[in-house]
């Protein structure tokens, strides 16, 4: 039963083949048996799973349930869910009870979606390996000795070990696309605004934006269509219409312009990666689609830029963790600074507390204009590279990360070694456009993500693209070694 | 730019964060490679180049000036480390 998609759970629910109870607790008992291993999910929560699966089993038999309703998925731990633990993986909010749900999982309630647990993942969503977690590293299912990339590890472990269908997730400079190569899935970050950020615990607030983990671009479709929404308690939440994405899946790529930025094959790129992603290109070129050369000369200044922009945003955002309100707060303080000091001290790991001084230093007094000033307008420079190259093609394809999932450790002494994972993926979530990545390959048994990005709100049109490539090859029908 | 112990317990000040005497000279290193990082920024020109805080140069959206949110402070005190008579519990600040 966890072979199937979610286009096939769908299916099968509405086909009485078996019913949400019965998927909702094969999963259950998956993840109870399986989870030592990967420690995918920092919380199960086994007993609302099966009190939602027996009401969307009612719904489903009274004939007028919404297409998803009785399908099981996980959240990742960044969003809040009532009356759950909602931890961030961090120990700052490992006693945090939420008081209401985020818009993206009371859209998937209103859809009758199971809730399984909440996932594992790098700690406030910092970090592309995973082993920021207070609750410890995520494994790669696929190599237990690698990290499954970050910051949505947990939900990328979860779904390449089959302990979910899919999985919720977030991205600010990559954490979708990157866990989602490293793991062989698809995954995607929709465009800035697309998804509501309501109710999901603020990192880097322009960059931030949920998405999905699937195993196809068919199932990230079909999840899209509920998460997606305006949401008026978002200011940022843009007005538009949701279409249904599901709708040109299997439009024909004839005519189709694809860019491929030479800046994204230079030096850091790992040959066989770089060679999978030529063969990607091939099979674009045979589905009917034309590729052509495109330039985004500000690349190289993305890592940089984020490195600015998101420290600074946290900076500000974590400053609500100060142990007055909800949250860690440190035993018998003996003034408010006090508090203060040791509360945040005690409850944040060093990651965190790194991001949380550079960011400090980014905008005190005198630096303001040297460090954030600049690179918010670096960040123009960067979209504006998008804006030029999408007026000659549609969508524009590159590799998701530099090289496959590399060993635990390997990068934690090197906080710019680690940053420099997500060189390829920062520069979309700076310019605020959608991006996807879907697997093209293996590299010593371990997968490779194939990105491509599209023009804002080109969601349908990034699906259906690598949906098409899913039709065409068998990489994301690969299965991690050892996956029963 | 490179930081200092001295650049390091400002910040611990600013950002209400302790760094021990101990991790001070690792904090200073580690920051001090990401300001190396991010200095790379300095080296582009940016005249005339506007600022951009949202990549759709959305502006704040205004709503009509009437209540929607009901009151949920139990709700939200439920999970306080300390309150009382509906305020929350800090230490002492005033004399």
């Amino acid at each position: 039963m966890h072979q199937f998609t979610i286009a096939e759970l769908v299916k099968g629910l509405r086909n009485k083949d078996f019913s949400s109870t019965e998927v909702t607790q094969h999963y259950l008992d998956r993840i109870a048996r399986l989870d030592k291993t990967y420690n995918s999910y920092i919380t199960v929560t086994s007993d609302i799973a099966l009190q939602q699966a027996a009401a969307a089993d009612q719904r489903l038999a009274a004939g007028n349930a919404p297409a998803l309703c009785g399908v099981p998925i996980a959240h990742k731990d960044i969003f809040c869910t009532t009356g759950v633990r909602t931890s961030c993986a961090s120990k700052m909010l490992d006693k945090f009870i939420a008081p209401y749900n985020a818009t993206i999982v009371e859209n998937y309630l209103n859809s009758g979606v199971v809730m399984l647990g909440k996932t594992n993942m790098d700690e406030f969503a910092m970090g592309s390996s995973n082993e920021t977690s207070w609750y410890g590293p995520v494994k790669n299912p696929w190599a237990i000795d690698c990290v499954p990339g970050g910051s949505s590890g947990g939900s990328a472990a979860a779904v390449a070990a089959h302990l979910a269908p899919a999985a919720t997730a977030s991205d600010t400079g990559g954490s979708i696309r990157q866990p989602a190569a490293l793991c062989g899935l698809t995954g995607i970050k929709p465009t800035y605004g697309r998804v509501s950020r309501w109710g999901m615990i603020a990192f880097a607030s322009s960059l931030d934006q949920a998405g999905i983990l699937s195993r196809t671009a068919e199932d990230a479709a079909i999840l899209l269509n509920d998460m997606a929404s305006y949401d008026a308690k978002d200011s940022t939440s843009v007005e538009r219409d949701v279409p249904d994405y599901t709708a040109d899946l299997n439009k024909p790529l004839t005519g189709l312009r694809i860019g491929v930025p030479k800046e994204y094959f230079g030096e850091g790129l790992n040959p066989q990666t770089a060679a999978h992603v030529e063969s990607a290109i091939k099979v674009y070129e045979s589905l009917g689609a034309s590729i052509h050369s495109v330039s985004l000369p500000h690349t190289h200044l993305a890592v940089p830029a984020y490195y600015v922009i998101a420290p600074a945003e946290c900076s500000a955002n974590l400053s609500r963790f100060d142990g007055v309100r909800y949250g860690h707060r440190c035993e018998n303080p003996t003034d408010l600074n006090d508090l203060y000091m040791r509360s945040r001290s005690e409850g944040f790991g060093a990651e965190v507390k790194r991001r949380i001084l550079v960011g400090a230093y980014a905008l005190s007094a005198g630096y303001y204009d040297a460090y954030y000033s600049k690179a918010q307008k670096i960040r123009r420079l960067i979209k504006q590279d998008f804006v030029d190259a999408f007026q000659t093609v549609d969508v524009i394809l590159g590799p998701t990360s530099p090289s496959p999932a590399f060993q635990f450790g390997s990068k934690t002494k090197d906080p710019v070694a680690m940053y420099l994972e997500d060189i390829y993926t920062i520069a979309t979530n700076l310019a605020g456009l959608p991006g996807l990545s879907i697997p093209c390959g293996l590299v010593d048994n371990k997968p490779v993500g194939l990105q491509l990005i599209g023009n804002f709100f080109a969601e349908s049109q990034l699906l259906n693209a690598a949906h098409m490539f899913q039709q065409a090859t068998h990489f994301h029908q690969q299965t991690a070694p050892g996956i029963e | 730019m490179a930081v200092d112990r001295s650049d390091i317990t400002k910040l611990s000040k600013l950002a209400r964060i302790q760094i021990s005497d101990e991790a001070a000279d690792e904090a200073a290193k580690s920051i001090s490679d990401v300001l190396a990082l991010v200095d790379q920024l300095q080296a582009v020109n940016t005249d005339g180049v506007l600022p951009m805080a949202h990549p759709l140069d959305a502006v704040q959206r205004l709503r009509a000036d009437v209540v929607t949110e009901p009151n949920q402070r139990e709700a939200f005190q439920a999970i306080a480390p300390a309150t009382q008579d509906g305020l929350y519990l800090v230490p002492q600040v005033i004399e």
